[in-house]
């Protein structure tokens, strides 16, 4: 076990030095003076040469490198073009709204597809297993820039249920302590804000969730299908156990084992699918920041937040193939 | 010692005339609702104000901005030594309460307000204004009345002394007294005075500044109206009542503002409709119909002081061709562009400049829309057809501005009336600091190119030899190079007599319309939707936005 | 199966395999019950039905529709579709606010879509057998190396990837293709390099080694023709994601540029207009998402039929 968990871990370092080894590249590679490119159209002489300085763009590429990586580990990810702020306050500010979005469609997609997941396996080819399964193939071939904008036009717009961006109304005082909002208001006892920080984050998380919750659904629709053939069930269904408590109490710890890490993965997804919705519902996180540094071609915001969002995609896998490890017995024999 | 005249009346003279815009009864675009009695009423206090705006600011130090989202903040924070007054861009006293030039020209005296404070508490004074505008200086020739400061090195350049070559103007800055400071120039230049009015010229606290130089771009320090209260990064910027305010007679009315950054023009206008916001800039053109029937909401709008246009890159053998250009100017149906895409907030431009403006030439005839007539010129030009002629390239602006609402779509319906006459094209189109970067390099990928213009001082100089006299700087965006309309500017500038400049103004637009260096596309009328509340909110030809004597029913 | 072996192995080959791995040489080529199989599972057929909806509208497109995608009429602009009010027969699905009839405009998104699908799967496809191939012929060093860049490129969650690269390239079509074609390459490369690991030891190779066939050969001949079940499922699964991707960075403004008719570009188009027509943000988004479920449910189906091994 703790041979596994060490060995995961360590796949880790080579596939983050790949992460950081692609964005050195990208940079590296695209035709014009790095240098010029990182400090945009405004940059004086003198700026450009300390950056040149500041880069190494003299020394031999695997130098460069060398240094990049050396800022990296401290932190240091240079100044944007636009805004001439730390990338990595920048991240600061903006980093907690995504992960607020981001576990909230996680949280609707994981609950919501295991319990769909679960009815349909339970009454396999039944009208709801039907439903359920059609629904969940065009939940993963729906663009979720599209339906966010759906989602915005009928309950935002016409029947005006919830707001239509940003993440607190603007008469809503808030304290902010630690910038994740719905937190802030718990720690703050702000009852008033919670409930609109709430109301804000309710249709950009369910529109991040659609595809994650068709995958989770029919990921545990079939795992539990597969369980549900096995000897163990079988003889407890012989036994004349209740069917509810043969799901719950033999059935559901085996076959959610699987689905643990599809929801892990789905973390991936949101995070790249963060950058649809945040756009669309003007959400200030990350994936906006990060998609107005492309369309404004800051490279220092681009190569900032995308060895972000990598990492952290890399690190959250790292967790739930660890999780993994844990719950399931046959990996930690091994 | 140099002989001195004091000159305020002369300039407001001067000045005045330079804006005839001020003067010129608005055409069209009449308010939807224009509360007469507004001048009765008396100002209610009190009230949040949200504005909401396509983008976030870049940074809050005047000096170092570029853009309208920053600008927007700063003009209600800071203070300049000079004001542009309400609706024009006429000069009256800002912080400097007078100001004298010498006879040669090259000295400028400002007498500073008294018991003026910024929002930290430290007063204003004459080296407040030394420290502010001396620090965009590269050679710091300046001189404090009293301890003064050190002022820190410069992170980068400040852009707008920089491109207006105030380096070249400005010799030095001293305060000789507490309360009066003397600007020593290298040239005559007549602007200068009106250039201390715009936004970059504004002053800042320097203590609050030296507190942390490369801080205070986030936690600016001004006299104006409003604090600043707090930023979140693409969201919002919070701003409240400057209790101290020196003008008390004029505001500030409202307790606090908020600027919202809501970047989609159609859900900024409905969180507008919903009430959501107060305020808000770059309507869609097709939304302004919707924003007339709602009886929620109110039009503030204003004939724009600007022009939008279709250029040709005269740097490319291929335009030199007046037949080819004629050719484009007769085949672009502009008039269902401003019906249809400009939703009919403007009008069709026949000259580069305003109608508003003195000098406008009403007889030129302008190019109309004829399919035939162009492809005639196609033909001569030695394209039948379109035959030989290569694809050409049509950049077209990625945003909304107030002279073009909507680039891209307007490149599409060019490019539609283009093919009509067998001219194949595509649209190009950057970011728009690269698309404007690029432009001025004239590359040979760029055929045409959309651009346009907004005044900054009502004066037909100001239009037409800074954006067409391709002879004047290689730094002109249409490198058109016409000796005779080179020697009309000069003429224009080096002229005293009103009447006489606008006799050559109205020529160099005659010689505009025969040699189509550029396609004058539009005029557009600048419009503002607000909730029926907002009271003494004004549209200021500069696009600049100024919250100071708005107040809330 | 000796010596005139290696000649009847080939991509045009299939059946020639057939005698080694039927028991009985006397029964029908595998492929056939694959078919059939296939035709029993009524999503897959649906999923083909849709398919070969969208591939017709997008052949035949100047034949369906009496427009040009791109022609103009602003005195036209936003007409709402025949079932609406103030609608006409003449527009069926409305017009945009350039006055383009936009049923036309969605049949010729169909070639768009259909076409970057084409490309970009057809990249992810070529160069990701390839790397896979190598990877599991070979084994020790080269597929270290291939898999661990492999492991780099899904270490980005897909479409920031996608965006980061055309950040890099520029904003277009063509870039946004590639982008999309890279980002799939791990997809392909792990799918044949574990089915080449698997047929490896397999007969029919050890007898073309013995034969005396190259390695190139080997494995492009034999092998692979092999593995085609599970890279023909992927690649129609790939096939919708790689239209979701790019409806995804049109969207944003990096992949098809106006006035192209895309249905991401359109959607993003519409969204401008989501106030007073409603139909040039909706419809677009529909025509994705049967286009995107046909591929699916083909894709779902194909790998019922041909290999069951890989059911979820």
């Amino acid at each position: 076990m703790t041979g596994f968990i060490v060995r995961r871990i360590l796949a880790v370092i080579p596939t983050l030095l790949g992460v950081t080894v692609v964005i050195f590249l990208m940079l590296a590679i695209t035709p014009g003076d790095p240098a010029e490119l990182l400090l945009g159209e405004r940059a004086t002489q003198e700026s450009l040469d300390a950056m040149r300085e500041y880069l190494g763009l003299k020394e031999p590429l695997h130098v460069q490198y060398g240094l990049f990586l050396k800022r990296i580990v401290q932190f240091d990810l240079g100044e944007t073009i636009w805004t001439r702020e730390k990338v990595s306050t920048e991240i600061k500010e903006r980093f907690p709204a995504t992960i607020e979005l981001a576990v909230a469609a996680m949280l609707i997609s994981s609950s919501f597809g295991i319990i769909l997941g679960l009815i349909s396996a339970t009454r396999q080819y039944s009208w709801f297993d039907y439903i359920s399964m059609v629904g969940s193939l065009i939940g993963v071939s729906m663009p979720v820039f599209w339906l966010a904008l759906v989602l915005m036009l009928v309950f935002s717009l016409t029947l005006g249920w919830f707001p239509m961006s940003g993440r607190l109304g603007i008469d809503t005082n808030l304290e902010v302590i630690t910038n994740f909002y719905l937190l802030d208001s718990i720690l703050t006892g702000n009852g008033e804000a919670f409930w609109d920080a709430l109301r804000h984050l309710a249709l950009p998380a369910f529109a991040l969730s659609t595809i994650p919750l068709a995958i989770v659904a029919r990921m545990t629709r079939s795992s539990m299908l597969e369980v549900f053939r096995q000897d163990y069930i079988k003889t407890a269904r012989a036994k004349g156990l209740s069917e509810f408590k043969i799901v719950m109490k033999h059935a559901l710890r085996n076959g959610l084992i699987p689905v643990v890490t599809v929801v892990g993965l789905q973390f991936g997804i949101l995070m790249g699918g963060a950058i649809l919705t945040e756009t669309v519902f003007a959400w200030p996180g990350v994936g906006k920041w990060l998609f107005d540094g492309v369309v404004k071609r800051d490279y220092m915001v681009i190569q900032g937040g995308t060895l972000l969002v990598a990492t952290t995609f890399v690190l959250v896998n790292l967790v739930v193939d660890l999780l993994y490890a844990v719950i399931n017995p046959r990996i930690s024999v091994r | 010692m140099m002989k001195k005249f004091v000159m305020l009346v002369c300039i407001f003279v001067f000045l005045g005339a330079g804006s005839a815009l001020a003067a010129t009864p608005k055409k069209g675009g009449t308010p939807a609702a224009e509360p007469k009695k507004e001048a009765v009423a008396k100002p209610k206090k009190g009230g949040t104000l949200v504005y909401g705006r396509g983008g976030d600011s870049v940074g809050l130090d005047p000096a170092y901005e570029t853009d309208g989202n920053s600008f927007m903040i700063c003009d209600n924070i800071f203070e300049a030594l000079v004001f542009y007054k309400d609706e024009s861009t006429a000069l009256e006293p800002g912080l400097a309460t007078s100001w004298e030039i010498s006879s040669d020209g090259l000295t400028y005296t400002f007498k500073l307000r008294k018991g003026v404070k910024f929002h930290d508490g430290t007063a204003f004074n004459a080296d407040a204004v030394v420290f502010s505008i001396g620090r965009m200086m590269k050679n710091r020739n300046v001189k404090f009345s009293g301890k003064g400061w050190e002022i820190p090195k410069q992170e980068r350049p400040p852009e707008y002394w920089v491109s207006m070559g105030m380096d070249d103007t400005v010799d030095a800055i001293e305060a000789t007294d507490e309360y009066t400071v003397v600007f020593k120039l290298k040239k005559v230049q007549a602007p200068f005075i009106a250039n201390m009015g715009m936004d970059f010229a504004d002053i800042i606290s320097p203590t609050a500044f030296i507190k942390d130089p490369k801080a205070f771009v986030r936690n600016p320090v001004g006299t104006g109206p409003f604090k600043f209260v707090k930023w979140v990064k693409d969201d919002r910027i919070n701003l409240e009542a400057n209790k101290d305010y020196w003008d008390k007679a004029k505001g500030p009315y409202l307790d606090k503002m908020v600027f919202r950054v809501i970047p989609e023009n159609s859900v900024r206008f409905l969180e507008l409709k919903a009430g959501n916001i107060t305020m808000m800039d770059f309507p869609n053109p097709a939304d302004i119909e919707m924003a007339r029937k709602d009886p929620k909401l109110q039009i503030i709008s204003q004939q724009g002081m600007n022009i939008g246009y279709l250029g040709f890159n005269h740097k490319k053998e291929l335009w030199k061709n007046l037949k080819l250009r004629l050719a484009v100017a007769h085949a672009i149906n502009r008039k269902a562009i401003v019906d249809k895409i400009y939703q009919g907030m403007g009008e069709v431009a026949k000259n580069c400049i305003p109608p508003t403006m003195w000098g406008y030439n009403k007889e030129v005839p302008g190019y109309d829309y004829d399919v035939a007539l162009a492809k005639k010129y196609l033909a001569e030009a030695g394209y039948p057809e379109g035959k030989d002629l290569p694809e050409i390239t049509l950049w077209s602006m990625p945003v909304a501005r107030p002279y073009n609402p909507e680039g891209l779509k307007v490149g599409v319906a060019m490019l539609g009336d283009l093919g009509k006459i067998g001219i194949k094209a595509r649209i190009v189109s950057y970011d728009w600091g690269t698309y404007l970067k690029r432009q001025r390099e004239q590359g040979q990928d760029m055929d045409l190119f959309q651009l346009g213009w907004t005044g900054d001082n009502g004066d037909p100089d100001n239009f037409l030899a800074v954006l067409f006299d391709g002879m004047e700087s290689a730094a002109v965006r249409t490198q058109w190079q016409n000796e005779d309309f080179h020697r009309l500017m000069g003429e224009g500038r080096t002229t005293v007599d009103q009447g006489k400049r606008a006799e050559i103004y109205k020529k160099a637009q005659q010689i505009m319309y025969d040699e189509c260096p550029v396609l004058p596309i539009a005029h557009s009328i600048v419009v503002s939707p607000e909730l029926k509340k907002v009271r003494n909110f004004k549209l200021h030809p500069t696009n600049s936005v100024r919250m100071k004597s708005v107040w809330l029913q | 199966m000796n010596e005139n072996a290696p000649a009847k192995m080939g991509w045009g080959h299939l059946a020639a395999r057939c005698p080694l791995r039927a028991r009985n040489p006397e029964e029908r080529h595998p492929i056939f019950d694959q078919i059939e199989k296939f035709l029993k599972n009524k999503t897959g057929v649906a999923g083909l039905i849709i398919i070969v909806f969208f591939t017709l509208a997008a052949i035949l497109a100047p034949l369906l529709t009496p427009y040009d995608p791109n022609e103009n009429a602003l005195y036209e602009q936003l007409k709402p579709p025949v079932w609406a009010e103030g609608g006409a027969a003449k527009n069926l699905l409305g017009t945009d606010d350039m006055g383009r009839d936009l049923l036309t405009r969605m049949i010729y998104g169909a070639r768009v879509s259909l076409t970057l699908g084409v490309v970009s799967v057809g990249i992810a496809f070529l160069v990701g057998s390839f790397l896979g191939a190598i990877a599991g012929y070979y084994k020790g060093w080269p597929d270290s190396l291939i898999m661990r860049i492999m492991d780099i490129i899904l270490a980005f969650p897909h479409i920031l990837l996608a965006i980061v690269i055309v950040a890099y390239l520029g904003p277009g079509l063509r870039n946004a293709m590639m982008a999309i074609g890279i980002i799939n390459i791990p997809r392909f490369a792990r799918i044949v390099r574990a089915s080449v690991m698997e047929e490896y030891g397999k007969d029919y190779v050890t007898a073309a080694r013995a034969v005396g066939a190259g390695n190139r050969r080997i494995i492009f001949n034999a092998i692979l023709p092999n593995c085609l079940a599970p890279i023909i499922v992927q690649a129609s699964l790939g096939f919708g994601a790689a239209i979701l991707d790019a409806a995804g960075l049109s969207f944003l403004g990096l992949g098809a540029q106006p006035p192209m008719s895309e249905w991401g570009a359109m959607i993003a188009q519409g969204r401008q207009l989501i106030l007073r027509a409603w139909w040039v943000m909706t419809l677009p988004g529909i025509a994705i998402l049967f286009a995107v479920l046909g591929f699916n449910l083909f894709g779902d189906g194909l790998r019922d039929a041909l290999d069951p091994r890989l059911r979820d």
